[in-house]
């Protein structure tokens, strides 16, 4: 084990310890947190009675479809803008801006369009997540080396299959910062909207059992939700060492 | 000479007025014909437009004035099938491994996957990569990298191979040794090649003739024939004419490389 990861596993170890004894000492009264070994006995417990399946798969689903259209628009947009040089001058300050403006002000307004159902909150994380990738998106086009697209037009290849088959490959370790971004966001998205208004998913079973004092779902609910997305982000972690590994001096 | 395969008639290129205040005038006009399969070389000062002849003749970018043929077709910025171009900078595609790479132009011409994979297996051998075929470029070296390109270039059977300075980042003996190989695919292929370069004895040792440009904007001044068998190889720049040929090359050039490093060419 490298010693950056020891000290990192042995600051988290320290952190639960610290808490762990703190509400068994009575310092932190049960009403406000239970300790994490009961967080972790309860947790267990709600997911061998499966009755937060439902709320689970349908935050993952609705995290997942906004992941899959915001990395889709995303590339196809970014691409497009990055050939349009007048369209890129016109948005680039408005990207540049974009994430100073709180896009859950908007959610009443989706709700009256859309309903109650899942299309606003999918909205809500598709357009935190969208703009990163456009942004990564451009940012590796513009990094393709000049020789390159000329090797695309050798192969007399059109616009599309340059951008599909040579531009946008070239670009994908940049690309796959901004999908590692869309992913924290959707979730942040999807799981925020729940939490204002919805009917089902994680974020509104932890709203409701906060609302009922009931620390034995909400503090478990709020331990599943760092779980999913700590695995969700080193897996893409993984993945992309992976992708690097090759393309970088072995 | 039978008909020729290259032909440019009155050909220039002017770039449009890029800020600097005015158009430049970077080429021509140049008139120049390439014989089916021969090795014919370019050299030039620097910035004299040896690059923007290539892309003109690989039909990347279009001609300002004039006609550019290939086997009979006029060229009008449009790759014409049949033609291959090997570049200065590394243009390896990084996110594949040395076999794809080489297969890639192969791939897209939908060629059989035997005979797409017997080409691939000539195409390592004969560049000593048989190795390294499922290797990633980022683990080679510089010049192993420009032989993938030539390789990649090389599957797709060209008539018409464009080397646009490809050893010009590679050491000395690197080049050297390079040169012989380019030789061998040269008549094993019966490929007509167009090589660019700046360095006058790779020009004298490697080519059947040599056009010599001048100071931009670029023209042809004069062409050196070398009159070398078809048989050669690195150790002809031991002949006694090897020095003359860059002698007589480095005589027609000096002026122009003076004239664009901004001083006044001396008397001859």
């Amino acid at each position: 084990m490298k010693r950056a990861t020891a000290y990192r596993l042995g600051f988290i170890a320290a952190a639960v310890t610290a808490l762990e004894v703190l509400c068994r000492a009575g310092v932190i009264k049960p009403l406000t947190m239970p300790a994490p070994s009961v967080i972790l006995g309860d947790l267990v417990v709600i997911l061998g009675s499966g009755k937060m399946n439902g709320a689970m798969a349908k935050t993952l689903a609705n995290v997942a479809i906004a992941i899959v259209l915001s990395v889709s628009a995303g590339v196809v947009a970014g691409a497009a803008i990055h050939r349009w040089r007048a369209l890129r001058d016109g948005l680039e300050p408005l990207f540049a801006t974009y994430y100073a403006i709180p896009v859950y002000a908007f959610y009443p307004l989706f709700i009256v369009l859309f309903g109650l159902g899942d299309v606003p909150q999918i909205l809500i994380g598709f357009m935190l997540a969208v703009v990163a990738v456009i942004v990564n998106t451009l940012n590796g086009l513009d990094r393709v080396p000049r020789v390159l697209a000329k090797t695309a037009r050798i192969y007399r290849m059109g616009p599309a299959e340059a951008a599909f088959k040579v531009t946008l490959p070239y670009a994908a370790p940049y690309i796959f910062t901004g999908v590692k971004l869309a992913v924290a966001y959707a979730f942040i998205g999807v799981v925020g909207a729940e939490f204002i208004m919805s009917r089902t998913g994680l974020g509104y079973e932890i709203n409701f059992a906060f609302n009922n004092f009931d620390n034995a779902v909400m503090y478990p609910l709020i331990l599943l939700i760092l779980a999913i997305a700590t695995a969700l982000n080193m897996s893409l972690h993984a993945w992309e060492i992976r992708l690097l590994r090759r393309r970088e001096r072995g | 000479m039978s008909e020729p395969q290259v032909s440019l008639r009155g050909v220039t290129r002017i770039f449009a007025d890029t800020g600097l205040g005015a158009e430049v005038h970077a080429l021509g006009p140049v008139d120049l014909d390439l014989a089916k399969g021969e090795f014919f070389a370019v050299v030039g000062p620097s910035g004299c437009g040896k690059s923007t002849l290539l892309e003109l003749i690989a039909g990347l970018s279009a001609a300002t004035q004039g006609t550019i043929t290939f086997e009979g077709k006029p060229v009008a910025g449009e790759v014409p099938d049949g033609v291959g171009v090997v570049f200065q900078e590394d243009a390896c595609f990084p996110w594949l491994s040395v076999e794809d790479n080489i297969a890639f132009g192969l791939r897209r011409a939908g060629l059989a996957a035997d005979e797409s994979r017997r080409r691939v297996g000539h195409a390592l051998k004969l560049m000593g990569l048989v190795d390294f075929a499922r290797a990633y470029p980022a683990q080679l070296s510089g010049g192993m990298r420009q032989r993938v390109c030539i390789a990649r270039t090389l599957v797709t059977e060209p008539r018409l191979i464009l080397l646009d300075e490809p050893f010009g980042a590679l050491d000395q003996q690197t080049r050297l040794l390079m040169g012989d190989e380019l030789l061998r695919l040269w008549r094993d292929t019966g490929a007509t090649i167009l090589l660019i370069t700046h360095a006058l004895d790779e020009a004298a040792m490697l080519a059947d003739r040599i056009g010599v440009m001048s100071a931009r904007p670029g023209r042809i001044l004069d062409i050196v024939e070398t009159r070398w068998p078809r048989e050669r190889d690195s150790r002809i720049v031991a002949d006694p004419s090897f020095g003359e040929i860059t002698g007589r090359l480095w005589k027609s050039l000096r002026q122009e490389s003076l004239k664009t490093l901004g001083k006044a060419a001396p008397a001859p």
